[in-house]
């Protein structure tokens, strides 16, 4: 049979491919991101709500703290809110809500309104600290250690499925490890 | 009138086209004539059944019966008419059904028009096509009913895609179906000729005249996306490399090399095996492509909504498809070298090395197409790979093909020499040469790709014309032969196809700028006047519409009228664009934004295209060289003189 | 049909609703010192992937953060920076995705030089297979023509 047999043991590969592809069809536009085990993105950024109050990523040093970028457009920022609510009960983290592309308005009121989970609220008004940090969905949301280094991003929504799985035992490890 | 009519038609169509597939076949192993014969009544009653089917979808969306959930999914009570019919055919379950029924057609032309193919081997092909069709009713019926109810029925529908609210869209699929589909019918050829041990090149010419016809089809269905992409999208743009126009050039590259293949196994009895293989790759890239398209592996603009069971139903039947006919050629293909001799050079070498590129062009894009899933699968990262991979190899590909086209043209078959070659092809050459050189020098700007590129597709113009001429002089007669002119036409159709990208690619200018009512601006010898805009009311749209008035010099040549349209339904808005064809070149402005709040100055963008109608023109003459070679004569007279001891010998219809 | 599906419906309408709702400030086209300048920037934006609607590339994307990013190497270009710093900016926050054009890298090998091989070995295999058919003809002279 010789050469002949090669479009057939080519073709059943390309089927093994499409296999896999079939199977991480879902998650095929969900970007890792590059930020992993790299230093947090400078910021400086006003804070929601106080007059002339400023908070930059130096302050933050020697805790780790989530970052969650949000905004009162995002439907599942409003989606994710009672995990992220649950978390804050917890006190297992600081967490930084980080309010992008809005306006300080409608950030107050929609806190307002559904509750505040956050230990301290930035304005990214512009959205420019968002693209250092590689967001282009809402809401992402990203854990920082004590030395300032980013460790885990999550895209979408917030599950208590992931807080449990990725972020609990990586403070875990924080405490007990460095 | 219950749309579940049509699906019960379906039904009967699937049942019709489970006979077509068992009965002739199993006629032709046990030699039951009658048996095989069922293959004619059971393709036409397939076609019709499809065609009952079809107009019962068409005629839900003419009524506007919103209590058909696809129907409600993709038209709208203000939706004009004649988008009522092409809306059919815009989303997934209702262009599986126009596939479907493209097939069923094919089918019965070919149980119409080949009464004079030997009987096994035609029950055989129309078996093969059975199957086939099979497969896919089965997948609609399980997996894409267009037929299926809303329940409660819906008061008013979500309206057709605004993108594809347009002329584009009207013919755009089924001329594209009908390339893609019909690659079938080789495919079939080919099975029927490796089940039944075809040792004589016979089978090759009894199928050239379809895979001819379904080539022409599938070059104007590319090349009219091609165009609709163009004054639809609002930017300029003509091709992207996305992975669903892949999906169709993929069949289209194999599609060339198999015409040409053909052609040197039926005169020469050479490349039989190559043959059969790009017989089955045309089809197999054709399946492939729609498994692509809808199954969520690749991100598409073209994407059609995707779910993870059609996905791996249409995994499984390309599985088998494929599968079975490669392992049937793994198995029966002649192991023997076929054909006679030939010297290296000789026109055999020349198209083996057509063969050849065409084949590394296809297997580059499907490489790059699917490239990122590789390494997504594999862990390795997220990339892209997009315009920049594929043109530029693309381009570098092009370079052996449009050197090697010329010579493979004037040589002769068997043996040939490279003086006498190079005495013919001098002039063409040197014409070539001149002509490239001096679109350079008028043009400096284009830079040394583009000038080889307008050199390359003058080389091909040039020596193909010039053949023509040699043949006259030679034959001392003005009378074109059928077949040489559809060469040629084809053959100057790629040559005028790559002068226009060579030169738009690098000539074309565009400029994104603010304007006021009032405003002028230059652009190579034109100014564009904007006159403001005002507001425009369509059947299911309400649009800003603004008037420009196009200068060359101090005359006014045209006004533009381009629109920023809102659809009320979906809430899209769309750019519509406003073009000045011509032959030398287009004009092209659409509305960006408003830039203020009265809307008296608006975001403009303006375009320059020096040749790009040429691109679709060159596919035009392809397309009409495909068709006039198909048509050729001889397909039909030589048959019947070779068999004339055949029963039923039927008058030539087609 | 199903009521699942009409939630769907809902719901996919929805979310697009609140997409569209985010500030979208006008769209100013940018402004250029020269025409070369002008001609980087459509060649970059052309060359970089928008990571909103992923089959759309940079220039032509409508999305809010496409318009960002456009600005941000509008910025760049203005103050000097070369293109491959630009493309460093995007795949240091985005990853290679945001690349059309491949980098040439240990991933991406194959992809760059797999074209090329192919049609190596089909040219080396094409000579041999020529030969052979040489070698029959010139065993066989009498063959027609």
């Amino acid at each position: 049979m010789n050469s002949r047999i090669y479009p057939l043991l080519g073709f059943v590969l390309l089927v093994v491919l499409l296999v896999v592809g079939l199977q991480i069809a879902d998650r095929k536009t969900n970007l890792p991101s590059p930020l992993i085990d790299k230093p947090v993105p400078v910021f400086d950024l006003p804070v929601l709500a106080s007059e002339g109050q400023n908070m930059s990523k130096d302050s933050l040093l020697g805790k780790p703290y989530l970052v969650n970028f949000w905004g009162s457009w995002c439907v599942t920022c409003r989606a994710e809110h009672p995990v992220v609510t649950e978390l804050a009960k917890l006190n297992a983290v600081y967490i930084v809500g980080m309010n992008f592309r809005d306006e300080p308005e409608d950030a107050i009121a929609w806190l307002k309104r559904w509750g505040n989970p956050y230990d301290v609220s930035l304005i990214d008004f512009d959205g420019r600290v968002s693209i250092d940090f590689g967001v282009y969905a809402a809401p992402e949301t990203f854990l920082v250690d004590p030395s300032g280094t980013i460790v885990f991003k999550h895209l979408g929504q917030l599950t208590w499925d992931v807080v449990e799985t990725e972020i609990l035992p990586r403070l875990a490890n924080m405490e007990s490890g460095s | 009138m219950t749309v579940e009519l049509g699906q019960i038609s379906l039904l009967a169509a699937l049942l019709t086209a489970f006979v077509l597939g068992l009965v002739p076949m199993i006629g032709t192993y046990t030699g039951n004539r009658r048996f095989m014969a069922v293959s004619t009544t059971a393709a036409l009653i397939q076609c019709l059944l499809l065609i009952i089917s079809f107009s019962i979808l068409t005629s839900a969306f003419v009524i506007q019966d919103f209590s058909v959930e696809y129907v409600a999914r993709n038209s709208n009570s203000l939706l004009p008419m004649h988008y009522r019919f092409s809306a059919v055919w815009s989303a997934h379950e209702g262009s599986l059904l126009l596939w479907e029924l493209i097939l069923a057609v094919w089918i019965a032309a070919v149980a119409l028009f080949s009464k004079r193919l030997p009987e096994v081997f035609r029950a055989r092909v129309l078996a093969v096509l059975g199957w086939i069709s099979v497969g896919f009713l089965l997948f609609i019926l399980l997996t894409s009913n267009p037929f299926g109810r809303l329940i409660p029925s819906a008061v008013e529908g979500l309206d057709l895609n605004p993108l594809l609210q347009d002329f584009g869209l009207i013919i755009h699929p089924p001329l594209l179906y009908m390339g893609y589909v019909g690659f079938s019918v080789a495919f079939a050829f080919a099975v029927a000729a490796l089940l039944g041990g075809e040792v004589n090149r016979d089978w090759v010419r009894w199928s050239r005249p379809w895979t001819l016809v379904a080539w022409a089809f599938l070059t104007i269905g590319i090349a009219l996306g091609s165009w609709w992409a163009y004054y639809e999208l609002g930017w300029g743009g003509y091709w992207f490399w996305d992975p669903v126009e892949n999906a169709s050039f993929m069949p289209w590259l194999v599609g060339t090399a198999l015409i040409h293949s053909q052609a040197v196994t039926e005169k020469r009895g050479a490349f039989g095996n190559w043959t059969l293989l790009l017989a089955l790759s045309a089809f197999s890239l054709s399946l492939l492509g729609t498994f692509l398209v809808r199954s969520g592996v690749l991100t598409s603009v073209h994407a059609f909504a995707s779910d993870p069971t059609r996905g791996i139903f249409i995994l499984i039947y390309l599985a088998l498809v494929v599968g079975s006919s490669l392992s049937l050629y793994a198995i029966r293909a002649p192991k023997m070298i076929q054909g006679g001799g030939f010297a290296g050079t000789s026109r055999e070498t020349f198209l083996l090395v057509n063969n050849l590129v065409f084949v590394v062009m296809t297997a580059m894009v499907l490489i790059g197409t699917l490239y990122p899933l590789l390494i997504d699968a594999m862990g390795a990262g997220k990339i892209s790979v997009g315009p920049p991979y594929f043109g530029l190899l693309f381009t570098w590909l092009l370079v052996p093909m449009v050197l090697a086209l010329p010579i493979g043209i004037y040589s002769r078959w068997q043996k040939d020499t490279g003086s006498r070659l190079a005495g013919m092809l001098r002039w063409p050459m040197v014409m070539a040469l001149v002509f490239g050189a001096g679109v350079w020098i008028m043009e400096p700007d284009i830079g040394f790709v583009s000038a080889a590129g307008v050199t390359g597709g003058a080389w091909v113009i040039f020596a193909s014309i010039f053949y023509v001429g040699h043949l006259l002089v030679r034959k001392n007669s003005f009378k074109i032969p059928a077949s040489v002119l559809a060469m040629t036409l084809a053959h100057v159709g790629l040559g005028v196809f790559l002068i226009g990208l060579s030169l738009v690619s690098t000539l074309s200018t565009e400029k994104h700028l603010r304007m006021e009512a009032g405003d002028t601006y230059q652009m190579a010898d034109y100014s564009f006047e904007f006159l403001g805009t005002k507001i425009v009311q369509g059947p299911n749209y309400t649009a800003d519409e603004g008037e420009f008035v196009v200068y060359k010099g101090d005359k006014e040549i045209t006004r533009l009228y381009p629109q920023k349209r809102e659809y009320a339904q979906r809430g899209n808005t769309m750019t519509e664009a406003a073009i000045d064809p011509g032959f030398t070149r287009d004009l092209y402005v659409s509305l960006g934004e408003p830039l203020d709040q009265n809307g008296r100055a608006w975001a403009v963008r303006v375009y320059h295209k020096p040749f790009i109608r040429w691109i679709w023109l060159g596919a035009i003459l392809i397309m009409a060289g495909g068709f006039l070679a198909a048509a050729n004569k001889r397909y039909r007279r030589k048959l019947v003189e070779k068999k004339p001891a055949t029963a039923k010998t039927k008058e030539v219809t087609a | 049909m199903k009521p699942s599906k009409i939630f769907i419906f809902i719901l996919t309408l929805t979310l697009s609703v609140s997409v569209l709702a985010q500030r979208s400030p006008v769209q100013e086209p940018m402004v250029f010192e020269n025409q070369q300048q002008e001609d980087r920037f459509n060649q970059l934006t052309q060359e970089l992937r928008c990571l909103v609607c992923q089959n759309q590339n940079l220039a032509d994307s409508d999305a809010q953060l496409a318009h960002d990013l456009r600005a941000e190497v509008h910025e760049m270009l203005m103050a000097g920076k070369s293109n491959d710093d630009i493309k460093l900016f995007m795949v240091e926050r985005y990853g290679d995705f945001v690349l059309y054009r491949p980098p040439v890298q240990q991933n991406t090998y194959l992809l760059w030089l797999a074209p090329l091989g192919l049609l190596l070995i089909g040219a080396l295999i094409l000579r041999v297979n020529v030969k052979k058919r040489a070698a029959l003809l010139d065993s066989n002279p009498s063959e027609e023509q």
